[in-house]
């Protein structure tokens, strides 16, 4: 089943050709609309008149969440604010927020691509969708629900939250399709067992999950306890949100829709392009959009690319289930974290640099962190209702400002393990791998 | 007359409070007094010994975060009620106490409790003029 069966099984020299067109268009308006790109590739020496082939495209510089960052809010607009009709925003390490915009034709596209992915996942327009991804600046829930418009689909726009109103949603209106964090679905499982209702009573055929890595064993999983096919969904807010890959029915890779995004594979110290079936970051550069171009946007997320045709009969690349991070970012319930916002907080709290480790683990379902911090001697009080304001406010300032739940820890000075002097930082003990 | 008590912060799991307590025997710090706050992740040993600037050097250098505090050690009538006359006479001045325990051993036939009050200064005058018997750091060490 296709959606537009002539751009997603396209033959690759078309691919190439189509491909080479855009990329170029995109590296002329970048260079002549957006300063931080034409001071980029002057820095680098290139010039997009130079780039005549797609193999060029390797000695163009990468764009990084930093660059993004820096040129906060607007700066990274190809197209002046009167002609950008939506904006998106994702958190960056300091807590600083990048933002993406959008003009009409880009949210077209993006619905476009959207509804490809629900396509791929076994979506009609006979489907009743249930988006329960956050709406809001995450793109997550306008992406879907965009794209189950697009289709003509009955979309329900639940948000995130409410688990027992959207267990109750989904059986009252007979959802077909689920489109939530892979968590999220695990953890409705649990909340409808307790709630006494049977998935097997229920209309859902799939899931579209995404936003945050998992596991094939949790597919299995989630496909055992919500009766259901699930299927992964790829995107970040820095390319465009969801719908930059998606499973087709063989669920052997995510296509990635070549005709918009040229993705490359790089290893992320050397910076060097990988051959297909090497595992390394991913980078992507967007060939369509218009008002937030990004290109070799280094993603971070580590896979492998596919070019080998798919049985489904498309030819775009396969993407490998994303295996992790190519940084130190943390993905929990959906939401980024990098250690070092929480190293800041125990830091403003503590007054001092404080010896910690975060401790991410999977318990039934559902993302649990804790944070074990060490009590150093310039924070120790005799009274224990000082120690436990202590770990509580940690534990407020972490809800707030990073939006997840933590639980805070406090262990004796040198009981976290130290590598050559330095500490471990972290310890995932999620299977997002299996 | 304050006397020094020393505090450890301890994590909950078996044999710690051993280790504590060996590394002190071995040096020769005797404990005078001790009592164990929990939380759920932890516990917080305060104790009273003969030697609190040893024992803080020593704890510290085995890897234990110590801290030292001011504590009253009174002197109480070893028979019902005799802790309940105490407590009165620091609850009609208004003094809060912290915490409280007992001590392991006697001075003649009255008991001793550490205690630690929101005002130091103030409950020792409390307790003098109700003719209780606030002991000296040099008393209690010397037990």
């Amino acid at each position: 089943m296709f959606w537009d069966e002539k751009n997603e099984a396209m033959s690759r020299d078309e691919m190439q050709v189509l491909q080479l067109s855009r990329l170029q268009a995109t590296l002329d308006r970048a260079y002549s609309k957006i300063p931080f790109y034409k001071k980029k590739f002057d820095d680098a020496g290139v010039k997009p008149a130079e780039i005549k082939t797609l193999n060029d495209l390797k000695s163009v510089p990468f764009t990084t969440k930093n660059d993004l960052r820096d040129n906060y809010p607007f700066g990274m607009f190809a197209e002046p604010l009167d002609d950008i009709v939506r904006v998106h925003a994702s958190s960056g390490t300091t807590g600083q927020v990048t933002v993406v915009g959008y003009t009409a034709t880009d949210i077209d596209t993006w619905a476009e691509l959207v509804t490809r992915c629900i396509v791929l996942s076994g979506g009609t327009k006979k489907d009743i969708i249930q988006v329960a991804y956050g709406y809001g600046l995450f793109t997550g829930g306008l992406g879907l629900h965009y794209g189950g418009e697009k289709l003509g689909a009955m979309v329900i726009p639940m948000s995130g939250g409410n688990t027992k109103r959207q267990i109750q949603v989904m059986k009252d209106f007979g959802s077909t399709i689920l489109c939530c964090t892979p968590s999220y679905a695990l953890y409705m499982g649990e909340v409808a067992a307790e709630m006494g209702i049977d998935f097997k009573q229920l209309n859902l055929k799939a899931g579209i999950f995404g936003a945050e890595p998992w596991s094939e064993s949790m597919r299995q999983e989630i496909e055992a306890k919500l009766n259901l096919k699930a299927y992964d969904i790829y995107g970040l807010s820095e390319v465009i949100g969801p719908g930059v890959a998606n499973e087709c029915e063989v669920q052997q890779g995510l296509h990635v829709f070549e005709d918009h995004f040229i993705p490359e594979v790089i290893d992320p110290d050397s910076g060097e392009v990988l051959g297909p079936g090497e595992q390394g970051e991913l980078v992507i550069t967007t060939i369509t959009k218009e008002a937030t171009p990004v290109i070799r946007y280094r993603t971070k997320d580590v896979t492998s690319l596919n070019f080998e045709p798919c049985a489904c009969g498309r030819t775009h690349a396969r993407m490998q289930r994303v295996f992790g991070r190519s940084d130190d970012m943390l993905i929990i319930r959906g939401v980024n974290v990098f250690p070092s916002q929480i190293e800041e907080i125990l830091m403003s709290v503590e007054g001092t640099e404080p010896h910690y480790q975060i401790i991410v683990d999977r318990q039934k379902a559902l993302d649990e962190v804790e944070i074990q911090v060490e009590v150093a001697a310039d924070i120790f009080s005799d009274e224990i209702k000082r120690l436990a304001q202590l770990s509580g406010l940690i534990e407020q300032e972490i809800r707030e400002d990073l939006g997840i739940g933590a639980k805070v820890t406090l262990v004796e000075p040198k009981t976290i393990q130290r590598s050559e002097g330095k500490a471990k930082r972290l310890v995932d003990k999620r299977d997002l791998a299996g | 007359m304050t006397v020094k008590q020393i505090s450890v912060f301890l994590e909950n799991r078996a044999g710690r409070l051993w280790e504590l307590c060996d590394v002190l025997g071995k040096n020769g710090i005797n404990m005078r007094a001790l009592s164990i706050g929990e939380a759920a992740d932890f516990g917080i040993v305060r104790m009273i010994v003969n030697e609190p600037d040893k024992a803080n050097t020593i704890l510290k250098g085995a890897g234990f975060t110590v801290a030292e505090t001011d504590v009253l050690a009174v002197e109480i009538p070893d028979v019902p009620g005799g802790l309940a006359k105490v407590l009165g006479a620091l609850k009609d001045k208004g003094v809060n106490i912290e915490y409280a325990y007992a001590f392991v051993a006697r001075s003649g036939d009255k008991a001793i409790v550490s205690m630690r009050v929101d005002t130091q200064a103030d409950a020792e005058t409390v307790l003098e003029v109700a003719g209780f018997k606030v002991l000296s750091a040099d008393d209690v060490y010397n037990l």
